[in-house]
């Protein structure tokens, strides 16, 4: 088959792995863009979100976030994210900045939505028995709310890191680095193999990284939560 | 607002929206019939798997982890994955979006099944109701709202995805979104964006209506 | 030890308060249950003195602290608080939960542990639960949790709100029954709100009867209220057979026993009838020495003497300490009509309906 052969000759390209436009630059670049932007993201709307939660205060505006960033296309948020870079003069084409806005704005709702529906799905009367005893409201929200809302919180995190990466393949269209370059510049050549490889270095990734995140939740989740009768 | 709107006209030629008018609407038609083919097909295919689901629980397990698979891959990795064999055309498009809302719909569905309370079907069941009847009476009216809005959800992110395949010709208002990109021509890229949320919102809403249509009784909440 | 003065809550845009104006004293040692029904103001007084809710008026002091003048998390810290829903932390194992204020208080973890074993073993249950999640644990277990976790700093007063009310009745009389032995035990002045007149007057050294808002109908001890109720509303919440709500809070000790047809083992046929004959039964009770060992029928009495005479034992003997009503309920169900006392196996005497009947008209 041509496409397998295309294929086949990418793999063994030496170009391919070595050299500027190497398999493990475009690799490396698409993995920090995509592990900053989540943690910047988590830096921005974690403590809002904790205090919303707590207060019982956020469920409308976290579904509001929800509603509103569903709305808008990731391709539409790079693309105005690249407008607002290249406008304000830090530079647009082939560097990461737009796509490094672009991936925080994608993965803050996520990751505040589900904080604040962890912290509000403690049940009351554990929360009534906390405050009864003693604890403040900070010792409630640290000690109590927050452990228990680890696992939604981690799904949080876990659902924004994983859009983040598969938005990070877009990367390309705005001149940037990262896996989606191979896919990008395949089509402009007709280069099957290119293009192929590119899907699959990407799919792989994002599945690695979704199997690994499962496994982090796991680990995360306080003991008691998880034993049953 | 006048500093808005004066900044607005200098990122938006105005005249270049009119001269473009037949192209944008052509361009909705695209994003419509993608949106919609997907949605509809992804929705068959929901249906058909969910039967299969109820009929053997264990697997539900094994369908979810495939099409969480498939939602898991980058849509241009998809897209990329799928050219090799089906082409820059509709078809490609189509088969990688409909792939994305399986996992959604179906979640759905067994959801919205699953939901009805216990009660409900063991009194149907103590007033003689036969398990069909009470399957399409009892079971699928009460469903209906999570699956709304379960399509509800596949539906706004698919108008989300169709932007993308303007990488393989095709786009709808991603389209625009890609040319503003390419030639820094920010009007094309505002209007692709803008376009595609406003798309996005009002498909939402009409669905949000119908959501309420078909559950009167849970008018009362919120 | 606890005194609400003048203490009211109104909530925003309620026309009426929820609590008008309640003075209550509570002594040191006590054991204060309130009572009323739905929407008297119960819990909503209960969880002012802790203020879980603040109280809009009025003033309450616990142990001679003025409660609104120190930070409320720190007048927690010195009261123990039994909820309903338990509110166990389902994150922490149990020994965590048990120490959660000991370590709030900064208590050396060694000291917080052995007092969490001591705890375990005086709530009743086993020390290898200690490592369990609470998730693995049945209602009453975690209940009981709920008891050592607040018994943990050793606070003089408890509040407890219905805490045996989400158990099956089963479980909810092995609670009541050891909770009371513990609180005598321990001297712990407790609050205890319920909506179930009977578990107020079993628990109860005083009984607050509320009415709606707040309004302190009767205050008195269960023996009080049960024979002298102030108005028709506390008769009315008291329920009917207040005779018999009454009769289980005597003892048997307190009424009047008559010896009854008795005769030692020792003694002859002739003894026997002549009894039966003195009481207008025909059976009598055999005793040796001090000792009850049973009765005999008239047609067991075939031999001169009463060596070959097997005695059958009472269907039921109760102790001095049993209420009246257990004797009520043995005398209205067993055969012969009365009740058997004894203590230890010694014969203490028996009682009849007259005898019982009298505990109550007096």
């Amino acid at each position: 088959m041509r496409i397998w052969d295309q294929f086949v000759e990418y793999l063994s390209d030496p170009a391919t792995w070595t050299g500027p436009g190497s398999f493990w630059t475009r690799l490396y670049d698409h993995v920090w863009v995509s592990v900053t932007a989540t943690i910047i993201g988590f830096l921005l709307v974690f403590p809002l979100a904790l205090y919303l939660g707590h207060i019982r205060r956020g469920s409308q505006a976290a579904t509001a976030v929800v509603n509103i960033g569903r709305a808008i296309p990731s391709f539409g948020i790079l693309a105005i994210a690249f407008l607002i870079i290249v406008e304000v003069g830090i530079g647009g084409v082939r560097t990461p900045w737009s796509v490094l806005i672009a991936l925080i704005a994608l993965a803050a709702p996520p990751i505040f939505t589900n904080t604040i529906a962890g912290i509000q799905s403690v049940q009351p009367a554990t929360i009534e028995a906390a405050r009864g005893m003693g604890l403040t409201e900070r010792e409630v929200l640290m000690d109590i709310e927050l452990p228990m809302a680890m696992p939604l919180l981690m799904e949080g995190v876990r659902i924004a890191f994983v859009q983040v990466i598969a938005t990070a393949t877009l990367g390309a269209l705005v001149a940037w680095g990262g896996l989606g370059r191979y896919i990008i510049d395949g089509f402009a050549v007709r280069d099957n193999g290119e293009i192929l490889f590119g899907a699959l270095a990407v799919g792989l990734l994002a599945i690695v990284a979704e199997a690994a995140f499962s496994k982090i939740q796991r680990a995360v989740t306080p003991k008691g939560l998880k034993v049953v009768r | 607002m006048n500093l808005v709107l004066g900044q607005a006209d200098q990122l938006i030629d105005w005249a270049w929206v009119e001269r473009n008018m037949s192209q944008i609407i052509d361009r909705t038609w695209e994003h419509l019939t993608l949106t919609g083919v997907s949605v509809g097909i992804g929705l068959v295919l929901s249906i058909a798997l969910t039967v299969v689901v109820l009929r053997w629980r264990w697997t539900y397990a094994a369908i979810t982890g495939f099409t969480g698979l498939l939602y898991t891959i980058p849509s241009l990795a998809l897209f990329a994955l799928l050219v090799p064999f089906t082409g820059l055309s509709a078809t490609t498009a189509i088969i990688a979006l409909t792939s994305y809302t399986l996992l959604i719909l179906i979640r759905n569905i067994v959801a919205g099944i699953d939901g009805v309370p216990a009660a409900v079907k063991e009194a149907a069941d103590g007033m003689g109701y036969t398990p069909r009847a009470r399957f399409w009476r009892m079971e699928v009216p009460l469903a209906l709202p999570v699956i709304v809005a379960g399509i509800r959800i596949a539906t706004v992110t698919t108008v989300g995805l169709v932007t993308v395949t303007a990488v393989i010709g095709l786009g709808g208002y991603g389209f625009f979104i890609l040319r503003g990109l390419n030639t820094f021509f920010w009007t094309q890229l505002i209007v692709g964006v803008v376009l595609s949320v406003v798309l996005a919102t009002i498909l939402d809403l009409i669905l949000i209506g119908l959501q309420r249509v078909l559950s009167p009784w849970a008018r009362g909440k919120v | 030890m606890i005194r609400l003065d003048g203490v009211s809550k109104h909530y925003p845009g309620a026309v009426l308060p929820a609590v008008d104006r309640l003075t209550l004293d509570v002594m040191r040692g006590e054991f204060v249950t309130l009572v009323g029904p739905s929407g008297c103001g119960k819990t909503t007084t209960l969880k002012m003195i802790n203020r879980i809710i603040e109280p809009t008026g009025g003033s309450i002091f616990v142990d001679g602290v003025d409660a609104l003048s120190v930070p409320a998390h720190q007048l927690r810290r010195s009261i123990g608080y039994v909820i309903q829903q338990i509110g166990l932390f389902p994150h922490r194992t149990i020994a965590q939960n048990i120490g959660t204020v000991p370590g709030l208080l900064g208590w050396d973890p060694a000291r917080t542990r052995d007092r969490t074993a001591e705890l375990i073993d005086v709530v009743g249950l086993e020390s290898e639960m200690l490592d369990r999640y609470p998730a693995e644990l049945s209602g009453g277990q975690q209940q009981r949790v709920g008891v050592a976790r607040a018994l943990a700093a050793d606070p003089p007063v408890l509040l407890m709100d219905e805490p045996f009310g989400a158990v099956d009745p089963i479980v909810r009389g092995h609670l009541q029954r050891e909770f009371l032995d513990l609180q005598r035990k321990l001297g712990k002045t407790v609050v205890f709100v319920t909506h179930d007149i009977d578990e107020a007057i079993f628990l109860g050294t005083r009984i607050a009867m509320l009415n709606t808002g707040g309004i302190l109908e009767q205050y008195d001890t269960p023996e009080a209220i049960l024979s002298e109720p102030a108005n028709q509303f506390v008769e009315d919440f008291l329920g009917g057979e207040r005779g018999l709500k009454r009769l289980a809070l005597l003892p048997i000790s307190s009424a009047e026993m008559v010896r009854g047809p008795m005769i030692d083992r020792t003694g002859t046929r002739t003894d026997a009838e002549r009894t039966m004959a003195e009481h207008g039964v025909d059976w009598v009770g055999i005793l040796d020495g001090k000792m009850l060992l049973g009765w005999v029928d008239r047609r067991d009495l075939v031999s001169p003497d009463l060596n070959g005479v097997e005695p059958r034992p009472f269907a039921v003997s109760l102790s001095p300490s049993s209420s009246l009503r257990e004797a009520l309920d043995a005398v209205v169900t067993g055969h012969a009509r009365i009740a058997v006392v004894v203590e230890d196996g010694a014969y203490k005497g028996m009682l009849d309906l007259d005898g019982i009947a009298e505990e109550i008209t007096e």
